[in-house]
């Protein structure tokens, strides 16, 4: 074992050298012309070194290796760990949206203005301002977007004679009904344990938790849109016709399968989820916009999405950002990402090039993406800030407790608790905090 | 001379290799944590780009929040509540099922000692998953065979019984360990004691009492010492279910709440110094309870 491990050593020692050597004349930037350089890429996305593989064949001087993570949380909690002890950071790295704002804090992104300004009309507005935090600094390219939609049961609507809700108030109606109609099922759950859900359908009706004014952050997450999201569903779990588990737990997946579920407030990439937990349910799921707060002015949320950044430590920016910029507006990239990697890539042109047919879960709706492309255009801007994480894990807790009450008036007070705690948090790291 | 000289070197060099990873591994650790733990960012601005945040001294400022988050003081109390059930229904149920193994000496006696051990083996994590299923009563096949005889049990993961079902877990998964440790030490025991009792006509029962428990009563102490560790440490479990249900929040155990902190809000100051009260509190147990109880049991060895 010692006598193979030596040379490893010892090459990698001279790699190190080799490298360091080449920093010299290029600062941040490239390699000598012709030498090989190496970048390493986390992502959680599936299939994704097979996109990278598309890169790599055409690029033989920059070879990109995928480094497979678990999710999102512990890929960031792994990178703010590598950026404090100085090194172990890939140079590439999937963020998702709400986590860029800690990321840049915690100076673990690099600013790629210079490389990839340019591609700022290729994306949509509220991707591209997620990536800027509304600067003239660029933190990444947005890799893909998860604008929400309504998937519902046809069948069971069909059976309990319920119209497709347009509004909310509509909404509502459907799920009496069909609770009413079998007091086991449910049009849907509001779930403690995703907050990106729930964020999502208060950027519906209009709300930004986060703002800056000046050199301080702005915190609404109790303002009069929220408290009107938190209230309605306060409402129905309080009335009993919608259910207050979680989702994303094996009872959750056992409901959506037997259709105790009957519909699901989901995203763009809900197709999959649906199809790995309730697979014998295909072909009697169908998707339709979001319900309405003001049928007059179509609004949408978004939950999820990431975007494709350049690490701060990386010795290889340049190029880094040459793949970055590849692997979300080349059009064999995005083909491959909403192919292999089963993303819903951000690119504008993604619709045209990559989305013409619908995902296999959804063959009886041809026009699926029809349908999330007109979603992805109404979402509302939404600004982060920098403690999402402390907002969300507040969230967690509050209305946990809020769900299991089942009272509506313990949602308005959730809410109220969620705003106390992202608050104190700013104020007690020292940030200015406004109003 | 030289001999001597290599005498007193002898068991320097004997002793490096532990104090070596004592210090890299152990003290080394603690003691950043204890030096994080007086330690805070400062932001400056909006926090973004270089240079907008810096480590400063916070005093005793982390302990002050940790001691007075109003969800510290809670998790505590839960964790001795979960204590209470867990230590004694473990260790008694170890007890037990050591002393029938014992007293039988049957065949049937290796067969039960390796399925009263096996969920031992089993990593916590695992065992929380699958008890997670057990619990939620969708998927949960106990829930279908109680409802198919009539009876509506109620759910296992609401408010009222979390917590038992939190502490069922450890008491499955630590039941075996106890009872091998007590086991074996009542098989130490030399069987000229039991055979001039059952002489004096004492049952086996009277054995139990009067000749095992009080001669295996270090391991009694050892294993009682292990649990309530465990007890404060109780952290896979919970964090484990927390997910599928309303009822565990992220800060229910004190362990939790490091975690919270460390790795969801990214502030490793309030962790760590939560994590060296968690610390100086088992320290003060532990010690306590060998003080009290210690000379008592060990006088027993000599």
């Amino acid at each position: 074992m010692k006598k193979t491990y030596l040379p490893v050593v010892l090459a990698a020692a001279l790699l190190m050298t080799g490298c360091s050597g080449s920093d010299d004349q290029g600062g941040g930037g490239g390699a000598k012309p012709g030498e090989k350089v190496e970048l390493t890429y986390w992502s959680w996305a599936p299939n994704m070194d097979k996109v990278a593989e598309g890169w790599n064949t055409t690029h033989p001087d920059i070879h990109v290796t995928v480094n497979k993570q678990d999710g999102g949380d512990p890929a960031v909690a792994k990178l703010l760990t590598a950026i404090k002890a100085g090194s172990g950071a890939p140079d590439v790295m999937q963020a998702e949206y709400q986590k860029i704002p800690t990321l840049v804090s915690a100076n673990a992104l690099a600013d790629i203005a210079k490389e990839a300004g340019a591609l700022k009309a290729k994306f949509p507005e509220s991707a591209w301002n997620s990536v800027t935090l509304g600067s003239e600094a660029v933190y990444g390219v947005p890799q893909d977007t998860g604008p929400m939609m309504f998937f519902y049961r046809s069948d069971i609507f069909a059976k309990a004679g319920v119209q497709v809700p347009k509004t909310w108030d509509e909404y509502a109606e459907a799920a009496r009904k069909i609770h009413k109609a079998n007091p086991k099922q449910y049009l849907g759950t509001f779930s403690s344990n995703d907050p990106g859900w729930f964020a999502g359908l208060s950027q519906q009706a209009g709300a930004s938790w986060w703002g800056v004014q000046g050199d301080a952050w702005s915190v609404a997450i109790n303002d009069a849109t929220t408290q009107k999201v938190a209230d309605y569903w306060g409402k129905l779990v309080q009335e009993g016709v919608i259910d207050n588990k979680p989702m994303y737990t094996p009872e959750w997946n056992a409901a959506l399968n037997d259709g105790t579920q009957a519909g699901w407030l989901g995203a763009v990439w809900g197709p999959g989820v649906l199809e790995g937990n309730a697979a014998s349910t295909k072909g009697k799921w169908k998707v339709a916009q979001l319900p309405q707060w003001d049928a007059a002015a179509p609004a949408n949320g978004n939950w999820g999405g990431s975007a494709t950044s350049v690490t701060s430590q990386s010795k290889h920016k340049e190029q880094a950002a040459q793949f970055v910029a590849w692997l979300n507006t080349d059009p064999v990239a995005v083909k491959a990402l909403a192919g292999a990697a089963n993303v819903y890539p951000a690119a504008n042109d993604a619709t045209s090039v990559a989305l013409t047919s619908p995902p296999a879960f959804f063959s009886n709706q041809p026009d699926f993406y029809t349908i999330a492309a007109e979603a992805g255009k109404i979402t509302k801007p939404f600004t982060y800030g920098p403690n999402v994480n402390v907002a969300y894990s507040a969230y967690n807790d509050a209305f946990a407790k809020a769900a299991e009450a089942k009272t509506a008036a313990g949602f308005p007070a959730a809410l109220a608790t969620m705003q106390q705690a992202t608050t104190d948090d700013l104020k007690s790291a020292g940030f200015k905090v406004a109003g | 001379m030289s001999d001597l000289r290599r005498r007193t070197k002898a068991p320097y060099l004997f002793l490096a290799p532990a104090l070596i990873l004592f210090a890299a591994f152990l003290a080394a650790p603690i003691g950043y944590a204890a030096y994080l733990s007086l330690r805070r960012i400062k932001v400056s601005g909006l926090g973004l780009g270089l240079g907008s945040r810096t480590e400063v001294w916070a005093g005793l400022g982390n302990y002050t929040r940790s001691l007075t988050d109003p969800e510290f003081l809670p998790s505590v109390l839960r964790v001795g509540g979960y204590g209470l059930v867990v230590v004694p229904t473990m260790l008694g149920l170890a007890l037990l099922m050591a002393l029938l193994l014992d007293a039988g000496r049957t065949r049937v006696g290796t067969f039960a000692r390796t399925a009263i051990f096996l969920p031992y083996a089993v990593p916590a994590v695992i065992a929380s998953l699958l008890w997670g299923f057990l619990y939620l009563p969708r998927v949960s096949p106990i829930v279908d065979v109680l409802q198919g005889i009539g009876i509506t049990p109620p759910d296992a993961l609401s408010s009222s019984w979390v917590l038992y079902a939190v502490a069922n877990i450890a008491v499955w998964g630590g039941t075996g360990f106890n009872m091998i440790v007590l086991y074996t030490a009542l098989r130490a025991i030399p069987t000229d004691l039991f055979e001039a009792a059952r002489i004096d006509g004492a049952s086996d029962i009277q054995i139990a009492l009067r000749i095992k428990i009080p001669i295996i009563a270090p391991s009694l102490v050892m294993t009682f010492l292990f649990s309530m560790i465990a007890t404060l440490q109780v952290f896979a479990e919970p964090m484990t279910l927390r997910p599928l249900s309303n009822t565990i929040s992220t800060t229910w155990t004190p362990l939790m709440k490091v975690y919270r902190d460390a790795f969801v809000r990214n502030d490793i100051y309030a962790a760590a110094a939560t994590s060296v009260i968690i610390a100086a509190a088992t320290f003060v147990v532990s010690y306590g309870f060998l003080k009290l109880v210690g000379s008592r049991a060990f006088s027993q060895e000599n």
